[in-house]
């Protein structure tokens, strides 16, 4: 709609540019955003502006605010992963999905917040401070609250958004812009989505460039799509699949762009229902939800089978072994020689290395690398690693005997609650809490396949609970065809928050329509 | 099972990354318990997996340069440099030993 409203002069770039800059101002005390680039966006959005006057968009997504993860590299924009060891770096180069948003015209507004190099589940454990969800200022949260007395005030009683794509699912949420990247490696954006009531895509492994992405997990990282609605998602996903010849992970067939037919029989679909997503810990009113889904797509003529997925409950452990040993490795290139925090020690390489590390990283990616480092040591290598690597492929397996028996798409839920205050969320250490929340999205990145979160509906307290749909590899347009499908029968509500109403409120309406395809 | 120190000590150098304290060697304890539940499941003749695009050909380009030539950008983001070198302190002196390291494991 907005892209509409762009081509048809009702807006131009610039003005919207300008709102979404004023909303990210007001929106501050969500410490979505790591850092706003100002200028750079309104020259960006200046040269839109231009080319709609001439009449010459480069595509829908000419003119369109996006916000980008902190830890994809932007040229000349600060690139930090929200840690302390790559604080004030600059990046020389456009991550590939960067580069192809800006040669669409997308107006880079700033890169969001997340957990330190992407490790957590709630984007609290990075350099620059918490994420707070925007639905902990939403009226619908408000009005579920307990009261409290007038001295303990929302201050206390803010919410995560999840993670570790936090910042820019809080981004979307808060209409501050259209579309925001995250990367999912564990379930990094389609958790966050379901805490903040917003559309999150993990497309397969091997469609998206990773290029320019600062990698976690190699076999596992795949950039990630968080708008406000599924068609949006899809024409994001449109601009950035395809093989990149600078990340040879990505796959050589051709991708064409899809728009989203309006499903209207879905008679012909087979859903699966994983019993084993039953995890201990569901909540009653998440189990209840997927029930619902699923009696709606029994109701509305499609197939709705049991299935089983027998090795789910180890995936967790598997990724916990396999990431700990990549992140090892990943992380052995911080050493303060050519980029990011150095020490001042100087005594010897090593000396120096070991140094810079201690200052430079957090408590979570030091445990990490040092439990990598144990299991990839001789003694271990074959009893974890490779174990772990076995593991995968009883998992991977699992999903390939469940498509081919004819299942199309699999539903279940994304997060086992809905998003809990900040103050209960740090009681546990963080890869406590990593194992808890990733145990339902995990296995997808194991597996390779694409996967999506849709927003539901809201639980008892006000906010957001969403569903996830697992397609088959390379099925995306399957996928998110039956994701608008639902999407369009679940008629998620739109947030209300609160404080931003105060703000020019002709800029909130055109906003609240959500979309911009 | 716990780790002993010497295995400890072992991964502080091969890691370069301290443990700080015990909690963080109390983390690493935890992590390994929890990866013990792997020897549950029966993997006899399973393979193990790399990457699940294992069936496709890996993409090689043909060996020509097409970029390049930008010694100035990488040497800006660098903290010490001479001229277009990277300076690094003096190498091949190894970690100073436990009893002489500045380390919690002590």
């Amino acid at each position: 709609q907005v892209s509409a409203a762009l081509k048809e002069g009702r807006v131009t770039p610039t003005e919207l540019c300008q709102r979404c800059l004023s909303l990210v101002r007001s929106t501050r005390f969500l410490n979505a955003y790591i850092t706003v680039a100002e200028e750079t966006a309104l020259k960006q959005a200046e040269e839109s502006q231009k080319r709609y006057l001439r009449g010459q968009p480069l595509g829908v997504l000419d003119g369109i605010p996006v916000a980008v993860k902190d830890n994809f590299n932007t040229a000349g924009i600060e690139t930090t992963c929200a840690s302390n060891m790559l604080k004030g770096y600059i990046s020389p180069y456009n991550a590939t999905v960067v580069q192809k948003l800006l040669d669409q015209g997308a107006v880079l507004l700033g890169k969001t917040n997340l957990d330190e190099f992407a490790m957590g589940s709630g984007s609290t454990d990075g350099a620059f401070g918490p994420v707070r969800n925007p639905w902990s200022y939403s009226r619908q949260y408000k009005e579920k609250s307990v009261p409290k007395s007038h001295s303990e005030d929302e201050e206390s009683n803010w919410v995560i958004t999840g993670g570790s794509s936090g910042g820019s699912a809080a981004a979307v949420s808060s209409f501050t812009c259209f579309a925001a990247l995250g990367s999912d490696t564990g379930g990094s954006t389609r958790n966050p989505a379901a805490h903040c009531g917003v559309v999150g895509l993990k497309p397969t492994y091997g469609l998206i460039s990773r290029h320019g992405l600062i990698p976690l997990v190699n076999s596992m990282d795949v950039p990630g799509i968080l708008t406000r609605c599924v068609d949006d998602a899809a024409v994001v996903l449109g601009s950035l699949a395809g093989h990149d010849p600078k990340d040879s992970t990505t796959i050589q067939d051709n991708f064409e762009p899809f728009e989203l037919p309006d499903l209207t029989d879905v008679s012909k679909l087979t859903i699966g229902i994983p019993k084993e997503y039953h995890a201990p810990g569901l909540s009653s009113e998440i189990l209840a939800l997927w029930s619902k889904a699923a009696d709606l797509f029994k109701n509305a003529g499609a197939k709705v089978i049991e299935v089983s997925l027998p090795h789910t409950c180890y995936s967790i452990v598997c990724y916990h072994v396999l990431c700990t040993a990549e992140v090892a490795s990943n992380m052995a290139r911080f050493d303060g020689l050519e980029y990011g925090h150095r020490s001042d020690m100087n005594k010897s390489t090593e000396s120096m290395y070991a140094a810079t590390r201690r200052e430079g990283f957090n408590d979570v990616v030091r445990g990490r690398i040092l439990s990598g480092n144990y299991f990839l040591l001789k003694q271990n290598y074959e009893n974890y690693f490779i174990k772990a690597q076995k593991v995968r492929r009883l998992i991977a397996n699992d999903f390939v005997k469940v498509f081919r028996s004819g299942i199309d798409v699999l539903l279940t839920p994304t997060t086992l609650n809905d998003a809990v205050p900040y103050m209960e969320f740090i009681k546990e250490d963080n890869r406590t809490r990593s194992a808890q929340d990733d145990i339902l999205t995990q296995a997808a990145n194991m597996a390779g396949l694409p996967a999506i979160n849709v927003p539901a509906a809201l639980s008892e307290r006000g906010l957001p609970v969403g569903l996830q749909f697992i397609g088959r590899s390379f099925q995306e347009k399957q996928l998110l065809t039956v994701a608008k499908w639902f999407e369009k029968q679940v008629k998620f509500p739109v947030i209300q928050l609160e404080e931003v109403k105060r703000l020019d409120h002709a800029a909130f309406q055109h906003q609240k329509s959500a979309s911009f395809s | 099972q716990t780790v002993t120190v010497t295995v400890l000590d072992h991964l502080e150098r091969l890691a370069l990354v301290d443990f700080r304290d015990a909690e963080g060697v109390e983390r690493l304890q935890k992590a390994i318990q929890f990866a013990d539940q792997l020897h549950e499941v029966n993997t006899d003749g399973v393979e193990p997996m790399d990457s699940v695009l294992e069936d496709r050909c890996l993409y090689l380009r043909e060996d020509d340069v097409t970029e390049g030539n930008c010694m100035n950008e990488l040497l800006k983001n660098a903290k010490e440099k001479v001229e277009e070198y990277f300076v690094a302190p003096p190498g091949n002196i190894p970690l100073p030993k436990l009893e002489e390291r500045d380390t919690f494991l002590q």
